[in-house]
C-alpha cells in the first residue's frame, strides 16, 4: 500500500468515523437502528455544498449540523408521538429526504466544488504538508468526542443512556423517554449530517446519491470496534468506533490493493466482517478446549 | 490496559510502515526526475505506462465504455506497452476515494474516470497526474473544466452529450419538407431548457419555425400535444424526464396527426418516438483510447480540449414511420439501428 492510499485511508476511516458516532448513539446507547443516517449524511453534504458554493465552508458545516438534528427530530417524533415503528419511521424520514435535499440542492443531482474554498484548502494554505486533512480532522473529531463524553455524564445524557437500557424503568422514574429520545436522535443525525458535510468539502462534491450504504459501513465500523475495544463505557465505546471505521477504510484499500476482479469486493468486505465478528466467539472456544485439557491434564 | 498498549503499538508499526513507503516513493520520484532531465523519450523500455480505469458502479453502458477503452488502446498498439488497473467502487460512493487514492499513490500515469462523480473526485484528488474522463455529460456544470475548449489543468475527456444539431439534421433528411416544429418539454428542466435553447437557435438559422408547448406534470403531456396537432409538421422534445415518464401518449397522439416525433433519448424511440441520435459507446470507448494515447506520447492537456462524439448512432423506429407514412429507402435503413 502506498503512502498516499494509507493516507487516504486513514482521512476516510475519520471522516466517516463521525458518521459512525451517530449510529453508535442511536445502536448502541438509544439500542435503535436508525435508518435516517442514509438521508441526513447527504443532508448535511448537501447543505454544507451549497454553502461552500457560495464561499460560506463554516456557515456550511454550522447549518449542516443544525439540518442535521431537525432530520433527526423529525424521525424521533414520528417514533414517539406518532407511535410509528422505529425502523420505518427511520425509513419514512430518509426517504422524504430525498426530495429535500435535491431541493437543498436547487434540484440539481450534483454540486461540483472544485475550485472553491472549503475548510481542507484553508487547511493546506495554513498547515502545508501532506497530513494536514488528517489534523483538521481530528480537531473536529477531538471536539466532537470531548463534548459527547462530556454529555453522556450529565444528567440529560445519563437519561439517555437509561432510556436505552430499560425505557420502562425510566419512564416508572418519571424521565420523559419520548423527550430523551428526540434529544439522542437529533445529536445522532447532527453528527452524522456534519459527517456528510466534510465528506462533501473533502472529495469536493456533493452527489444526491452519496448516501448509499451509509448504514452499513456505520454498523461495521460499530461492530469492528466492539471487537477490537469492549466497549465497557462512553469513553471507550467511541474510542473504538474511531479504531473500527479507521480499521474498516483499511481493509477495504487492502483488499483493492489486491487483484481479485472488482465484482468482488462487497463478498470479500462482508467475509472480513463475518471474520472479525466470528473472531471473539472462535477465541472462547479455544480457550474454554485449553480449559479443558488444562483440567484433563491436572486429573491425571 | 494491554489492548491499548497493543493498540498504540500496532499505530507505531504502521507509522514505520509509512515513513517506509515514504523513502520509497522518494526514490521513485528522484527516478522520474533523472529520468525526464537525462532524456526526453517518455517511454522506459521495460517500464510500461500504468492507466488507471475507475468507475462508479457497475452498469451496462459504462461497462462497455470501458470494455472498448481497452479494445482501442490494443487496437492502436499499445497492448504492451501500458498496464491497465481497472476498480469498481460497486456503487458505494466511499470507495471512489479509497481507489482514487490508490492510484494516485501508485503514481498512475494516466487516470481513467467513467461518469461524472469519479471524475470528480479524481479532479479533487490530484492536480498533477493526467485525467482523461469519459462519458461525462456536462464537463463545465461538473466543474472539471472552465470551458469546453480551454483545458488548463490536467483534466480532459470526451463527453457524451448529444448534439441538438445532429437530431436536427437527421429531422431534415428524414422529413425535409418540415417547415414548423413544435417544442414539447418541461420548462422546469434545467436540461430541457438548455437543449430547447440550442434548437431555437438551430431553427432561426436555418429559416424554419417553432412553436412552443410546456408542461409541468406529465398529465399535461396529452393537452400539449393536441395543441400542436394542425400547427406543426414535426415535433421535437429532449431529453426530459416528464415527457420521457408518457412518451407513449404523445407518441400516440403524433401518430394518429400522422406527425413525425423527434426525441433526445433511444428509450423515447422505443415508446413510440420516431428517430433519434444516439450514443454507441463502443465509438466513445475507442475515442478516449485514442486521446489516451495521445496524452502518453508526450501530448500536452493543455492542446487535447474536451471532445465530444465524433460519430453518433442514428436509431429509427420503423413501426412508427410506416403508421405517419414517412418512407425512409431501405438503402439509408442501414445506417440506421431500428426498433420495431
Amino acid at each position: 500500500m502506498s503512502l498516499v492510499s494509507l493516507i487516504g485511508a486513514i482521512e476516510l476511516g475519520l471522516v466517516y468515523s463521525l458518521l459512525a458516532f451517530g449510529s453508535f448513539i442511536s445502536f448502541r446507547i438509544l439500542n435503535i437502528a436508525d435508518l435516517t443516517v442514509d438521508g441526513s449524511f447527504v443532508l448535511g453534504a448537501a447543505v454544507s455544498a451549497i454553502l461552500v458554493s457560495n464561499g460560506l465552508p463554516y456557515t456550511g458545516i454550522l447549518l449542516a449540523v443544525i439540518a442535521g438534528a431537525l432530520a433527526g427530530v423529525v424521525t424521533a417524533l414520528l417514533q414517539t408521538k406518532m407511535g410509528i415503528q422505529p425502523i420505518l419511521s427511520g425509513i419514512l424520514t430518509m426517504t422524504g429526504l430525498y426530495s429535500i435535499n435535491l431541493m437543498v440542492m436547487n434540484g440539481k443531482a450534483n454540486i461540483p466544488l472544485l475550485n472553491k474554498t472549503n475548510i481542507f484548502t484553508l487547511a493546506e494554505t495554513i498547515i502545508g504538508g501532506k497530513a494536514y486533512k488528517i489534523l483538521v480532522l481530528f480537531i473536529v473529531i477531538g471536539a466532537v468526542f470531548a463534548i459527547l463524553n462530556w454529555f453522556f455524564r450529565t444528567q440529560l445524557g445519563l437519561s439517555v443512556r437509561a432510556t436505552g437500557d430499560n425505557e420502562d424503568m425510566c419512564r416508572a422514574s418519571s424521565i420523559d423517554t419520548d423527550m430523551v429520545k428526540i434529544v439522542g436522535f437529533a445529536i445522532s443525525n447532527a453528527i452524522v449530517a456534519l459527517s456528510g458535510a466534510l465528506v462533501a468539502q473533502m472529495q469536493q462534491s456533493a452527489d444526491i446519491n452519496m448516501g448509499s450504504g451509509m448504514v452499513v459501513i456505520s454498523f461495521a465500523s460499530i461492530i469492528i470496534g466492539s471487537v477490537i475495544i469492549k466497549n465497557k463505557n462512553i469513553t471507550l465505546g467511541l474510542l473504538s468506533v474511531i479504531f473500527g471505521s479507521v480499521i474498516y477504510r483499511f481493509i477495504i484499500a487492502l483488499i483493492l490493493t489486491t487483484s481479485f476482479p472488482p465484482s468482488y469486493l462487497k463478498l470479500i468486505s462482508a467475509l472480513v466482517v463475518i471474520i472479525a465478528l466470528s473472531f471473539p466467539n472462535i477465541k472462547r472456544k479455544i480457550e474454554i478446549n485449553k480449559l479443558r485439557r488444562s483440567i484433563y491434564d491436572a486429573k491425571n | 490496559m494491554k489492548k491499548i498498549i497493543s493498540l498504540l503499538l500496532i499505530m507505531l508499526m504502521l507509522l514505520t510502515l509509512v515513513t517506509g513507503c515514504q523513502t520509497k516513493t522518494e526514490t521513485a520520484e528522484d527516478k522520474e526526475k533523472t529520468n525526464t532531465t537525462a532524456e526526453t523519450a517518455p517511454v522506459e523500455n521495460n517500464e510500461k505506462i500504468k492507466i488507471g480505469i475507475i468507475q462508479p458502479v457497475e452498469h451496462p453502458s459504462l461497462n462497455e465504455i470501458r470494455e472498448y477503452i481497452i479494445i482501442g488502446l490494443e487496437e492502436l498498439g499499445l497492448k504492451d506497452k501500458v498496464e491497465i488497473t481497472y476498480k469498481d467502487a460497486q456503487g458505494d460512493p466511499s470507495n471512489i476515494n479509497t481507489i482514487i487514492s490508490q492510484y494516485v499513490g501508485e503514481n498512475m500515469d494516466v487516470i481513467v474516470p467513467i461518469a461524472t462523480g469519479v471524475a470528480q473526485s479524481a479532479a479533487a484528488a490530484t492536480k498533477d497526474i493526467p485525467i482523461v474522463f469519459a462519458a461525462v455529460s456536462y464537463p463545465v456544470e461538473a466543474g472539471l473544466v472552465k470551458e469546453l475548449d480551454k483545458t488548463e489543468g490536467n483534466i480532459t475527456g470526451v463527453s457524451d452529450a448529444i448534439g441538438i444539431n445532429e437530431i436536427f439534421d437527421l429531422a431534415m433528411t428524414l422529413t425535409p419538407n418540415v417547415k414548423t416544429f413544435g417544442f414539447v418539454y418541461n420548462s422546469g428542466e434545467v436540461n430541457s431548457v438548455a437543449a430547447i435553447e440550442k434548437a431555437k437557435e438551430y431553427c432561426d438559422a436555418k429559416g424554419l419555425n417553432y412553436v412552443d408547448a410546456t408542461i409541468t406534470t406529465s398529465g399535461d403531456l396529452l393537452q400539449a400535444a393536441q395543441s400542436l396537432v394542425g400547427k406543426v409538421d414535426a415535433i421535437f422534445t429532449p431529453t426530459d424526464n416528464t415527457v420521457a415518464s408518457a412518451m407513449p401518449v404523445l407518441a400516440a397522439e403524433a401518430i394518429k396527426a400522422k406527425i413525425p416525433v423527434y426525441v433526445g433519448a433511444d428509450s423515447m424511440v422505443a415508446d413510440g418516438g420516431f428517430a433519434t441520435v444516439g450514443v454507441d459507446y463502443k465509438v466513445l470507448g475507442k475515442q478516449v483510447a485514442a486521446m489516451i494515447k495521445r496524452i502518453i506520447d508526450g501530448e500536452e492537456i493543455i492542446n487535447n480540449p474536451i471532445e465530444t462524439l465524433n460519430q453518433y448512432t442514428k436509431i429509427i423506429n420503423t413501426t412508427t414511420s410506416k403508421e405517419i407514412g414517412v418512407e425512409v429507402s431501405e438503402e439509408s435503413l442501414k445506417e440506421f439501428q431500428i426498433i420495431e
